[in-house]
């Protein structure tokens, strides 16, 4: 499982990073390598509100559609829609595909450090 | 090859009589531009093609067809022959309810007994699948509350361990789904099931037993606490085939219901069916059922209910598919349903008893019509997932089991004998999945390049959802 430094991470693996004042989201490595190779993302668009613990965007694998959760509720200031095109991006990439970014940021969950992920999912695999 | 493949200029046959009436031309604006490109091929070859096309395929006609929760029994070829009879297949629909009073009564019997199965009032066979029955059903829900001015209800409480139909005919009945998660025993969390009831729950939908082959023993529970708040219940009859004739979804507590014919009451999956999914419902929803039932004493005619929501399919549904139920029921009368339910049980625990031995059991405890096997620990082991497994058993002539699901089991095979298969299948099936285990541990790599028997090994499955190639291109 790779994690990486600087990002916070959420209990439904997710990951969170904030940049020049926007929270950009994406999904974990463990998440993509769990889902297996993705052929379908479907995004929010620019401008639509997102509610911290709802699912804000799905996933398509040959096994299964899985919901991505927000981890921060706030309006979508960016959407990567390259992944629209190429998702297997998630998978090569996890850390660098993100999918949106997030402005005006009112709610957010308790996020862990790449330590306490790593602790997390080690007591879920058990 | 494709059947557009063989086609030759000339060649070719007339199924058509020659036409008897004055031929007229289409306006200039209305008529093609190009010739329709329909094959040219002697009866010979077109005879060919489907038969080699029918020896590609695996049906129930071929081997064992474990599919889970899709009840994949066998269709007794007497079915056919009454849905064949003249009386059933040289009429229209439009015809005089006098000249149809036959057919009018097959609808009328195959009701009643329907009805007494799941101890319903009515019930439409106008929907022709089953997630068709779950719009209906929710259509009648809606229905129900709009008309006592009750607006606010707008969600429908569907388990984490329902079929994916269930939220998606929600989310199509105009309702946003509220998700209630299952308990480590496999059925409905009842502490959150309460917190998410409320005035503004529509209703619950629900298998039992459910998707993990466990029948939920709090169901009278589950249900008053819909109804304590204003909700209905709605009962997807998915997994029917396993309770019939021992309880009946109108006892549990159940407004609402769907069967799926082409499951439960054996008629024919194949080619896409067609289905039937037949929606019952207490008295108090008939009010709303779509048009047409069959009234009467003597004299049966079509009746449309008064607060109707409409048509949902065009005149009486698959009629015939209901003609093949209908015999179904007949032949095997009052004990034999229970008794075909009694069966499919004890193959499904049977079976699963024989195989937890190596394979780990999502939920250990004697199950109903189906079993979950959780292939995590073997995929740990040797590398061998769910899918590997899956794919040895078509080298060894077996349908293999539902994968991937139910969601929440992880690497989920899904195994669903039915009451029609002998021990010796069952046996057959056991020696099969007992050794594609012991090839996991010995010669994984053999199972990742399973199936070389068949007439394709296997595909790729991300390339085909990745770059679908959807439609078939013709030579200029």
């Amino acid at each position: 499982m790779k994690l990486e430094q600087g990002v916070l991470y959420t209990k439904s693996h997710e990951w969170v990073k904030e940049e020049d004042g926007a929270f950009v989201i994406g999904l974990t490595d463990y998440a993509q390598s769990e889902l297996g190779d993705l052929v379908f993302v479907n995004l929010p668009e620019e401008g639509d509100e997102i509610t911290v613990g709802e699912p804000f965007a799905d996933v398509e694998s040959v096994k299964a559609v899985s919901d991505v959760y927000a981890p921060v509720s706030g309006v979508v200031s960016e959407v990567n829609e390259e992944l629209l095109d190429a998702p297997e991006r998630i998978n090569e990439s996890p850390y660098e595909a993100w999918f949106v970014k997030v402005k005006d940021v009112s709610e957010k969950e308790e996020l862990l450090s790449a330590k306490e992920y790593e602790a997390f999912v080690e007591s879920e695999k058990e | 090859m494709l059947i557009f493949e063989k086609s030759r200029p000339g060649r070719g046959m007339d199924l058509l009589p020659a036409c008897d009436v004055p031929a007229v031309e289409p306006a200039e604006k209305d008529r093609r531009k190009m010739a329709l490109h329909l094959p040219e091929i002697s009866e010979n070859d077109l005879s060919r093609h489907y038969t080699e096309l029918a020896k590609k395929s695996h049906g129930v006609n071929d081997g064992f067809y474990p599919l889970g929760s899709c009840t994949m029994k066998y269709n007794p070829k007497i079915n056919n022959d009454m849905a064949d009879l003249p009386g059933f297949t040289e009429v229209h629909p439009l015809q005089p309810e006098h000249t149809v009073q036959g057919c009018l009564e097959v609808i009328r019997t195959a009701e009643e007994y329907l009805c007494e199965i799941t101890r319903m009032d009515r019930m439409t066979m106008q929907p022709a699948a089953g997630s068709h029955g779950e719009f209906t059903g929710l259509l009648l829900i809606k229905a129900y509350h709009e008309s006592r001015g009750d607006k606010n209800r707008t969600k429908i409480i569907v388990p984490d361990s329902a079929h994916g139909t269930n939220p998606a005919s929600a989310a199509m009945a105009g309702y946003s789904v509220v998700s209630v998660p299952s308990g480590p025993d496999g059925c409905v969390d009842i502490a959150k099931l309460k917190e998410a009831a409320g005035d503004n729950i529509a209703g619950l939908m629900l298998t039992n037993p459910n998707t993990v082959g466990l029948f939920d023993k709090n169901i009278l529970e589950i249900t008053e606490i819909i109804h304590s708040c204003g909700g209905l219940n709605y009962y997807d009859g998915a997994n029917l085939n396993a309770v019939m004739g021992m309880v009946r979804p109108g006892d549990m507590g159940f407004d609402v219901i769907h069967l799926n014919l082409h499951k439960t009451f054996s008629t024919p999956h194949g080619g896409g069916g067609p289905g039937s999914g037949p929606v019952g419902c207490k008295e108090f929803l008939a009010p709303f059922l779509p048009s047409v039932l069959v009234d009467g004493k003597e004299r049966l005619s079509f009746v449309r209910p008064e607060q109707s929501i409409g048509e949902m399919k065009s005149f009486y549904g698959n009629f015939l598919v209901v003609v093949r139920a209908l015999a179904y029921m007949l032949t095997l009368g009052r004990d034999g349903i229970r008794e075909a339910s009694q069966n499919a049980v004890l193959n499904a625990n049977y079976m699963m008893h024989q195989l937890k031995g190596l394979y780990t059991m999502a939920y250990d405890e004697a199950c109903m019509h189906e079993f979950v096997m959780s292939l995590e620990d073997l995929k740990k082991k040797t590398g061998a997932a769910a899918t590997d497994i899956a794919k040895g058993l078509l080298d060894n002539g077996i349908h293999p089991p539902t994968m991937y699901f139910p969601l929440i089991v992880k690497e989920a095979l899904m195994a669903e004998p039915t009451e029609t298969e002998s021990k010796e299948t069952l046996d057959r099936a056991i020696e099969v999945f007992c050794k594609l285990y012991h090839e996991a541990e010995d010669d994984v790599q053999r199972l990742h390049d399973a199936p070389v028997t068949t007439p394709v090994s296997r595909l790729d499955e991300v390339g085909a959802a990745r770059h679908p190639v959807l439609r078939y291109h013709f030579e200029a």
